[in-house]
């Protein structure tokens, strides 16, 4: 095995995982280190969303081992910040931004109220994804961009180490997603960023390299050429992506202007 | 009205039944609003209708074997909270679906309970007070019943209502905070099942489901935050037990179909009302 750099907070070593007999990921080997920010990437059912999982403890891997913090991934739980996508939710669920926000920090908390570290905790990750006014509002009256951000907020107030987020642009107007990536950028830096993404704007503006996920993973530095986005997503490219990516390299051929 | 007010003062019976409307108003308010925000409505109703196999057991045993302490409302909560048990592993371990697993026991505590009743020795059973339920058949020790119950249930969600908010809105990530989600779902389960016990005193088996129900849901047009939908829950279920037991007694209609009726009613109203409001 490498020898292990001492700020290597995450590292996987011949992990392989499958639902039942057949094989999700196999021999996946990687390390993360501190302060970075990476993008996962790949096909449908490549087993992103797997690796997310395993990376938060609600699933085991079969055969191989993934450390994060130089602990098992149970008990660095508390350093790891989750953001799901906002969709998941019932939009009828009667509950306003700062209530899900101050769910980042059920663990500091018995029974009874919220102290008032931990209102200010949430109020101040509130404030920094830049919604501390929509604090009292309902989440079901707030837009996707506001609601993710809202996850984000809520994600930040368990105070991470390391902040894994699950497609954060996927359901995202265009018009608001410049707002939502320059939320992201002022978190690049401040701890590990890991997200799992199709967007490439979202790439080239936050990863510091990207995470290759297709049965097993392979690490890329950026910017990707066509040809290896073509081997990643074996073939089976996204034509928005592909096309919003050579937008990116000045090629506008493919763009539908008036 | 002064004949109900005249009723309260004098007969224990009536005095009886308001005081468990009143108390209760608060526990279904409060647990009507988890069951139609994490949207549990028919494992409410599945574990109102195993309660009967609960009662039709404890009348025939307590018969058959001259167990004086077996009553039906310690059968009651026996069979309710081992459905919600049941329904709750099932969701979250057997991989079943849900609904059939609340279909069986909806069907199951039904049959087993007019078998248990039909083979019960001694004087035949009136099964029409558990079915559509009686308030006015309220005594002493249910009273003391629902207080004792009421306080169980307001004691574990005032201690816990984060926690179970945040189940109920997150499991997966409540599980990732260290928090047993699976626990807090059983925990609002056995909650539901307690409070049907409750309900089914007044409202019956069939009809205790919309008690439970109904106030949350109205009130939840109105807002998008839990504590308030709960605060009116709260005071819609007082309105519709005391009401509904006064007008009913003053009227001489069926306490519990009155009930349901005026809450189907006002359900139906606030449509028109929150079109009106927008308007």
């Amino acid at each position: 095995m490498n020898p292990v750099a001492s700020d290597d907070i995450a590292i996987s070593e011949g992990l392989c995982f499958g639902y039942g007999k057949q094989l999700v990921l196999e021999d996946v080997n990687f390390s993360i280190t501190k302060g970075e920010s990476l993008c996962m990437i790949g096909p449908n059912g490549g087993g992103k969303s797997t690796l997310l999982k395993l990376m938060l403890g609600l699933l085991e891997p079969n055969e191989g081992s993934l450390s994060l913090f130089g602990k098992s991934v149970g008990e660095a739980r508390r350093q790891v910040g989750y953001v799901p996508q906002a969709v998941r939710f019932d939009p009828l669920f009667p509950i306003t931004a700062i209530d899900i926000v101050l769910m980042g920090r059920l663990d500091r908390h018995r029974f009874g109220f919220y102290s008032r570290q931990c209102r200010a905790a949430a109020m101040a990750a509130l404030a920094e994804v830049g919604l501390q006014d929509a604090a009292q509002r309902p989440f079901s009256d707030l837009s996707g961009g506001q609601r993710q951000r809202v996850l984000i907020a809520r994600a930040l107030a368990c105070e991470p180490e390391l902040l894994l987020l699950d497609e954060p642009t996927a359901n995202i107007d265009l018009s608001v997603e410049e707002q939502f990536i320059e939320t992201l950028t002022q978190l690049k830096g401040k701890m590990t960023i890991l997200m799992v993404t199709h967007d490439l704007d979202l790439i080239s503006e936050i990863g510091d390299s990207v995470l290759c996920v297709n049965h097993r993973v392979h690490r890329h530095s950026l910017p990707l050429s066509g040809e290896t986005i073509r081997e990643i997503y074996s073939g089976v490219r996204r034509v928005e992506h592909d096309r919003r990516a050579r937008h990116h390299q000045g090629d506008h051929s493919a763009c539908a202007h008036d | 009205m002064t004949e109900f007010f005249d009723a309260v003062q004098n007969i224990p019976l009536i005095r009886y039944a308001l005081l468990a409307g009143i108390v209760s108003s608060l526990t279904f308010g409060v647990v009507g609003s988890f069951v139609v925000t994490r949207r549990i409505g028919y494992i409410a109703a599945a574990i109102a209708h195993s309660i009967l196999g609960g009662i039709g057991a404890s009348i025939y045993f307590s018969r058959v074997y001259d167990l004086p302490w077996l009553t039906p409302m310690i059968g009651a909560v026996i069979a309710a909270l081992l459905s919600a048990f049941v329904i709750g592993w099932v969701s979250l371990r057997a991989g079943e679906r849900e609904d059939t697993i609340i279909g069986a026991i909806w069907a199951f505590g039904m049959a087993s309970g007019l078998l248990f009743i039909h083979y019960a020795p001694g004087k035949a059973v009136s099964l029409e007070s558990f079915i559509f339920g009686n308030i006015l058949l309220t005594s002493r020790s249910d009273v003391i019943a629902t207080v004792t119950l009421g306080a169980i249930i307001l004691l574990l969600v005032g201690l816990f209502y984060h926690k179970l908010v945040a189940v109920c809105f997150d499991e997966e990530f409540s599980r990732l905070r260290g928090v047993s989600s699976d626990a807090y779902y059983l925990l609002l389960l056995a909650i539901t099942a307690i409070s049907m016990v409750l309900m089914v005193r007044v409202a019956g088996i069939i009809l205790s489901l919309a008690l439970l129900v109904l106030p949350a849901a109205t009130a939840s047009r109105f807002s998008r935050k839990l504590w308030i939908i709960i605060l009116v829950s709260i005071g819609l279920t007082f309105i519709y037990n005391t009401g509904g037991l006064a007008l009913s007694f003053e009227l001489d209609v069926p306490t519990g179909p009155f009930i349901v009726l005026v809450a189907s009613l006002v359900y139906g109203l606030s449509f028109i009302l929150k079109r009106m409001m927008k308007a």
